[in-house]
């Protein structure tokens, strides 16, 4: 099987139009196309279809979807040999400048120079992109050797140079603590990972695979006050910080090393959607999303990263699977189901994908927590639902299927998320309204 | 090893991101019990922990002829944990030429560890 991308020919109406090929798009593609839409594009801006999965080269990808533990390019090309599979037309190099509410998509490539294309349905899958140093305000030099864990990524599993030879990463997220790891194996001496806050970002798995097995510490509370150097990094100040993440410059230290790495976060890639007049959702910064993915605005799904971070390709998949498919459904003229349940985030919930939900259909809800739970901690999606879990912590994004049997005896027009620890939870007045056991 | 003391290990799974506590118990070097699990693969891995260590390897090699610089590769199997490093230079200077299939061996027995590392990825030849 060639997985070389090059469309047989490119129309000037599709049925779906997926912007991006990452794991979403290419699920999207799959989904629309397997719901009935005869036409399906798939655009990305890159040369191979994969999105961050191309540089994603460790395993923990695909328990989900496949059954198995495999790499990030591994999955991407399984998942691309279904695209191809599913006889979708896929044009990559090419940039999706612009999407109108009429769902007409403006793109650009060295192929097909500029060109309008005009869609029955729009799936917008342009993942996310990670915070730079303008997002944390770092006083002091702008050397270089300061950037984004995730470039650092890229430089080293797909272009094959080294960023530098001693590392420091600033934040706990899991594509700093990947490449903590991935340094040390190609030799690099990666000093340590500094994170602001009391408890590591990223997940436990990395923090084990990553730092204890290579011995790499971690200071949590603690952050880099001060970066130093002409042309080149050479030196960082870090320093303990208080309760109020205030640092405390008494107990400041330096640390020597030519290479800094971010990994302070990923926000949406959704400028196409913001620009389009898409309602946006200010805590996970993606637009707004109904159960089957779609945007405030009609015939334009929105699915993956540009929605919300996933910590899960697998979740990644699925979801974009739902949006693909209602775009393909619409486009042959089937309804849509009613919706008409809001979802608001409640106690110690950061933030709740999608925005609203439909009683006729099971969906999937997934949100994250604010603050870290260790311990048993009471779910609660209204009245209509509860669940304990284990523990819950923002590193994990959370997820509830909600079906029509749940929300039977619910007449209301919002449903409130909470993740509180469970004793509050028992302590806490009931205010149920019955219905529940 | 001590006699008939129970020794207790804590890890904290890495089966899947779920990231349970396990506690291993054991006397004399032999398992007697895994607590902490949710699913019957983090028994194992309790075990497993305990006994002999391991972790998937992934890296990449320089591949010619191919549209990018570096070939993703991986471990076919885990490797013993103590051995990641010394795994990972074993592959420092493999160079391969594209075509390149998903799956081919790209080193056999790397490290004399026993275990094979193959391509993560396929690569058509340019040009
Ligand atoms: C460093 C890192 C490590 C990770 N580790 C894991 C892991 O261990 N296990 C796991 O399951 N998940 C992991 N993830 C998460 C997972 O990879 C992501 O959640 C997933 O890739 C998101 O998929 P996506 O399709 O939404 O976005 P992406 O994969 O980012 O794809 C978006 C695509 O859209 C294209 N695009 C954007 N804008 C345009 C435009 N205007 N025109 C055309 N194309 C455009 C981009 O080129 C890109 O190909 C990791 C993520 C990162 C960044
Ligand atoms: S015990 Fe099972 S559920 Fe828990 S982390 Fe391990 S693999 Fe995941």
């Amino acid at each position: 099987m060639t997985i070389s991308a090059e469309p047989r020919h490119l129309d000037a109406r599709y049925d779906v139009l997926v912007v991006g090929a990452g794991p979403a798009g290419m699920a999207a593609a799959i989904g629309a196309r397997e719901m009935g839409a005869d036409s399906v594009l798939l655009v990305d801006r890159e040369r191979d279809p994969g999105g961050i999965l191309l540089q994603c080269i460790h395993s923990g990808f695909g328990l989900h979807a496949f059954k198995e533990e495999i790499t990030g390019p591994e999955y991407a090309e399984r998942f691309f040999e279904q695209v191809l599979d599913h006889e979708v037309d896929v044009l990559t190099d090419a940039f999706v400048m612009d999407v109108t509410a009429e769902r007409r998509v403006k793109l650009m490539s060295p192929s097909v120079g500029v060109t309008t294309v005009d869609a029955g349905a729009v799936v917008l899958a342009m993942g996310a992109r990670e915070r730079t140093r303008g997002a944390i305000h770092i006083p002091g030099d702008r050397p270089s050797g300061v950037m984004t864990a995730g470039l650092a990524q890229k430089m080293v599993n797909l272009e094959g140079y080294l960023p530098g030879r001693r590392a420091v990463i600033l934040g706990s997220g899991d594509i700093g603590l990947i490449m903590a790891r991935r340094l040390t194996l190609e030799g690099v001496e990666v000093v340590g990972v500094f994170e602001l806050l009391a408890h590591p970002s990223g997940l436990g798995r990395n923090i084990v695979q990553c730092l204890e097995d290579f011995d790499i510490p971690l200071h949590l509370s603690t952050t880099v006050v001060g970066i130093h150097g002409r042309d080149r990094l050479e030196r960082l100040t870090v320093a303990p910080v208080d309760d109020q993440r205030q640092p405390l410059m008494d107990r400041a230290w330096d640390v020597d090393c030519d290479t800094l790495l971010l990994s302070i976060g990923l926000i949406p890639d959704a400028e196409l959607a913001r620009d389009l007049g898409a309602r946006m959702d200010p805590l996970t910064g993606g637009p707004m999303v109904s159960s089957t993915m779609e945007t405030s605005l009609p015939g334009v799904f929105a699915a993956g990263n540009v929605v919300h971070v996933n910590d899960l390709a697998d979740w990644v998949s699925q979801e974009a699977r739902v949006a693909g498919e209602a775009a393909g459904a619409l486009s042959t003229g089937r309804m849509r189901p009613l919706e008409d349940i809001r979802l608001l985030p409640g106690d110690n919930v950061g933030y709740v994908v999608p925005h609203t939900i439909s009683s006729d259909h099971t969906q999937t809800v997934s949100f994250r927590v604010r603050k870290p739970i260790y311990g048993d901690t009471q779910l609660r999606l209204g009245e209509v639902h509860r669940r304990k879990l284990k523990a819950a912590v923002p590193a994990e994004m959370i997820t509830i299927k909600v079906g029509p049997h749940l929300l039977e005896g619910f007449t209301g027009d919002a449903l409130r998320v909470d993740a509180v620890p469970f004793d509050a939870e028992a302590d806490a007045p009931s205010d149920a309204v019955g219905g529940e056991r | 090893m001590a006699d008939s003391t129970t020794e207790t290990a804590v890890y904290l799974c890495t089966g899947c991101p779920l990231g349970c506590r396990l506690e291993v118990d054991a006397v004399a070097g032999d398992v007697i019990e895994v607590r902490g699990h949710t699913c019957k693969r983090g028994e194992r891995y309790g075990r497993q922990e305990y006994l002999d260590p391991r972790r998937p390897l992934s890296t990449t090699v320089w591949v010619r002829g191919a549209r990018v610089a570096r070939l993703p590769v991986r471990s076919a199997e885990s490797v013993p944990r103590d051995r990641l490093v010394e795994v990972a230079e074993a592959l420092r200077g493999v160079c391969v030429d594209a075509p390149v299939r998903r799956g081919q061996v790209v080193l056999a027995d790397v490290a004399g560890t026993g275990v094979d590392v193959i391509a993560s990825r396929s690569l058509e030849p340019v040009g």
